[in-house]
């Protein structure tokens, strides 16, 4: 199973400390394959690179942004230290107080950041349209949150599966106040859930987002996905894994909702399409189980074909 | 420091006032120096008050795990550390300069409106005593962000009411302190000088000034709706009545935004000042200076929506949001050019005022930047709401806003107290505070680039590292603004005279300066000609 080595790639401990290197290695050790695949997510300190096309793109856009950003800093900077080095009074510098203004020069570096900027918004723009374009979904599920947990209900080939995500217990027992359990030795501290979301990699998937009480939002790094979920609201989204990324990957609630906003981690288990529809018939034969045990409960809604998912 | 002002101010010439003494003095006050005095003490108060709660984040988050304040106090923490950091230390220091310097600059004897001055400030330790006391009441202080977005509010206790009662104050202070500003600078200017004569600090609080005078009353309705959704049955954001949450969230970042440069102008504004001084050359384009701080004031009421890419909008508001958020660069850049040109072929040194504005230039910028690639909405939705928003206006506010009023500081304390103060002890505070406000802040954009939610109590593991980092140097950084508290009691109670030009050696340019330090009770009992 991939899974685990993808666990491990997301939550790779990263050391600045000695000690912590040494608790990074020994987490390492635990996990074979992990190494070869850290390549994706981040670093520690940067952007991830993550595992769709939109992340890719964001991440390009992210970097293409700071190293513009950086050029400016090393003309503007660069002016300033010269200044603060060559101009001192104390070195005997004579100001020139006949420089007031320069029309030529503020014209000039007026035009120039417009250009600058025009040169970023380009692609930011070209952008926004692919990541609004929500047509062609292969699978739908409606996400919701709730104080402090989601609610995942699929359609489409998935259809009647429903079910709450909440932190692991583990988790849930560690990070109470003097709980006396040291995060480090609680596995995924803190992004860890009972049910993962499930879905297939190489599927659009869209996510139709809306929230039962307060604002949250949805938020998974690795898609570059984040979205408030708002009460009253729909808010829809898509992604979609590359094929061969399939793992697990973790985010959090984006946004401040009450006492535990801090412990509704987001998990996203992606499969194979294969592996994925083995999953959905497991579920709906638990379902159907489910029914039967239970005669009064209204019936599963009919389950569509999950050819639509290949 | 009331008797040592009164006592100086007694042996002036020009005195020929009857103040009142004592407790009298403070609390029926009309003398622009007075209340901007008791502004500035006011906001020292409240900038540690607030960095207090900021040390309980900072101690909190410094290793993974609740150690120290349950998640409830925690969120109490972030929210009142923002209030408290905002209405309470920003604002009311910017305008206890106003009231300082604005009379003093133009060439005016006091304020326009003495009473309303007198007014505006006393509201605000009311104000304040309403908001901190909610930390001792049953359920705790106010919860749900400064942003205070429905319906997570509206889950709050008693508190929600004294929140919206004192915010209200708070505005109703600003927009008199506002209104004193404009008809003072507008009716009080010397013979001679006309708008753009008029020192850059005076222009800066301005523009400032109208900005306040057009948001403040849009929080008031906002935080209104509240109450009454909260209280009266009405559902103007609670969607089960078929309120609309989002236009909470539209009205307040319509105030919201422009509030983000009410608290940067004035800083502009000194920095504008202080520079020339220290450069001993005028500053570089001041009439493009004005039309930039113009250009970003009217700019800040059309880039609401930035601040809520992530919350879902039509494809054409992400792009009009982004490319109106990223035409401020040009002004603000335009901003920053002039003021390297300044320094360019200047003759500089390096006293503590110039200190703290040459770390300004270096850290806005900063701050700056990252603002440029928060407005490219894609990448938006990978930064929002993480730790990398979080340094960004953090960048803007402590080493920008902060660092400037600092400067201020210690470019007038001399001019107010008629002391010099301790250099090397200035200078000290200065090093300190701009190694530590890096240490402080740099890293929580790696940790936003990581993935860090921000207004969280507790992390995931891997993200430790950076985040013990940025706890030492919140420590630290705290620390050493005890350091300024000693040195200006130090100046206030004595030292070696000031000049009336405080500045010999360098080029200090402006009215403020042909007045004795201190300058007398009234400042210009009469008017000054400008050629």
């Amino acid at each position: 199973m991939t899974a685990s080595a993808s666990d491990n790639r997301a939550h790779r401990p990263r050391g600045l400390f000695p000690d912590r290197m040494l608790k990074a290695a020994a987490a390492l050790a635990a996990c074979a394959a992990s190494a070869t695949a850290a390549a994706n997510t981040s670093n520690g300190y940067n952007l991830p690179i993550g595992v769709t096309q939109i992340s890719r793109d964001i991440y390009g856009l992210h970097m293409e942004a700071f190293w513009i950003c950086v050029g400016i800093a090393v003309v503007v900077f660069g002016a300033m230290i010269y200044s603060l080095v060559k101009f001192r009074a104390s070195q005997g510098a004579v100001a020139d107080t006949t420089m007031l203004h320069s029309t030529k020069v503020e014209i000039a570096w007026t035009i120039v950041p417009v250009v600058i900027l025009v040169v970023m918004a380009i692609p930011a723009a070209e952008l926004i349209l692919k990541m609004e374009d929500m047509r062609n979904s292969d699978l739908s599920i409606r996400v919701t949150g709730y104080q402090w947990k989601w609610e995942y209900q699929y359609m489409d080939a998935g259809a009647g599966i429903d079910f709450f995500s909440t932190l692991k217990q583990d988790s849930n027992y560690a990070r109470e106040l003097h709980s006396g359990v040291d995060p480090n030795t609680v596995p995924n501290y803190l992004l860890d859930v009972d049910h993962p979301l499930v879905v297939p990699s190489g599927t659009k998937v869209r996510i139709i987002l809306t929230s039962g009480d307060v604002i949250h939002a949805w938020y998974v790094p690795d898609f570059a996905l984040k979205r408030s979920a708002v009460p009253g609201f729909i808010n829809e989204l898509w992604f979609k894994v590359d094929p061969g990324k399939e793992g697990i990957y973790r985010g959090q609630c984006a946004a401040l909702c009450g006492r535990d906003h801090g412990f509704m981690p987001v998990v996203v288990d992606v499969r194979t399409p294969d592996d994925f529809k083995k999953w959905v018939d497991e579920q709906k034969a638990q379902l159907k189980q489910a029914a039967a045990a239970t005669p009064e409960a209204p019936g599963a809604e009919a389950p569509r074909s999950a050819q639509a998912l290949n | 420091m009331a008797q040592d002002l009164a006592h100086d101010s007694a042996h002036d010439h020009d005195d020929h006032d009857h103040a009142p003494t004592g407790i009298k003095r403070w609390l029926f006050s009309t003398n622009h120096k007075d209340i901007g005095t008791m502004y500035l003490v006011f906001s020292l108060i409240m900038f540690f008050i607030g960095g207090a709660m900021a040390m309980v984040i900072r101690a909190e988050l410094f290793k993974p795990g609740l150690q120290i304040v349950d998640p409830e106090r925690f969120n109490q923490m972030t929210t009142m550390h923002a209030l408290v950091m905002i209405f309470g230390a920003v604002m009311p220091s910017f305008v206890g300069l106003a009231n300082w310097m604005v009379p003093l600059q133009i060439g005016a004897p006091d304020m326009a409106l003495p009473r309303m001055n007198n007014l505006s400030f006393w509201i605000l330790p009311f104000a304040f005593t309403l908001l901190l006391s909610t930390l001792f009441m049953p359920g705790g202080a106010p919860a749900a962000g400064w942003t205070m977005y429905p319906p997570l509010v509206l889950q709050s206790g008693d508190s929600m009411p004294m929140l919206i009662f004192a915010v209200h104050l708070m505005g109703a202070s600003s927009i008199m302190g506002a209104i004193n500003i404009v008809v003072t600078i507008m009716n009080m200017r010397a013979p001679g000088m006309n708008l753009l004569k008029m020192p850059l600090f005076c222009w800066s609080w301005l523009i400032t000034a109208y900005l306040l005078i057009a948001v403040m009353p849009v929080l008031a309705g906002a935080v209104t709706m509240l109450l009454t959704d909260h209280f009266f049955g009405t559902s103007f954001f609670n969607p089960a009545g078929g309120g609309d949450p989002l236009m909470f969230e539209h009205v307040f970042w319509f105030f919201g935004h422009p509030e983000v440069y009410i608290m940067i102008l004035p800083a502009f504004g000194i920095i504008s000042e202080i520079l020339p001084t220290f450069s001993r050359k005028p500053l570089f384009g001041a009439t493009s200076m004005i039309y930039a701080i113009a250009s970003i004031a009217f700019l800040s009421f059309i880039v609401w929506g930035h601040h809520m890419f992530v919350d879902g909008m039509p494809m054409a508001a992400q792009l009009f949001f982004m490319m109106s958020t990223m035409l401020i660069a040009v002004p603000t850049g335009v901003k920053v050019f002039n003021w390297t040109a300044t320094m360019w072929r200047g003759s500089l040194s390096f006293e503590p005022p110039m200190l703290f504005a040459i770390a300004f230039l270096f850290l806005f910028s900063i701050g700056g930047f990252s603002g440029l690639m928060l407005a490219l909405t894609p990448v938006d939705f990978q930064y929002n709401n993480t730790y990398f928003v979080v340094a960004h206006f953090h960048y803007v506010l402590v080493p920008g806003a902060i660092f400037a009023v600092m400067a201020a500081v210690y470019y007038w304390l001399p001019k107010w107290t008629g002391h010099m103060y301790n250099m090397t002890l200035a200078k000290t505070h200065f090093w300190l505070s701009a190694i530590f406000v890096n240490v402080l802040f740099f890293p929580q954009h790696f940790l936003g680039l990581a993935g860090m939610p921000r207004r969280i109590p507790d992390y995931a593991v891997q993200f430790t590292d950076w985040n013990m980092v940025s706890s030492i140097g919140g420590f630290a950084f705290g620390a050493s603004q005890i350091l300024f508290v000693i040195l200006i009691v130090q100046c206030v109670r004595g030292g070696q005279k000031a000049t009336a030009a405080v500045w010999d050696g360098a080029l200090p340019t402006g009215l403020e300066w042909t007045l004795p330090s201190p300058p007398p009770f009234h400042s210009f009992t009469v008017a000054p000609e400008i050629k």
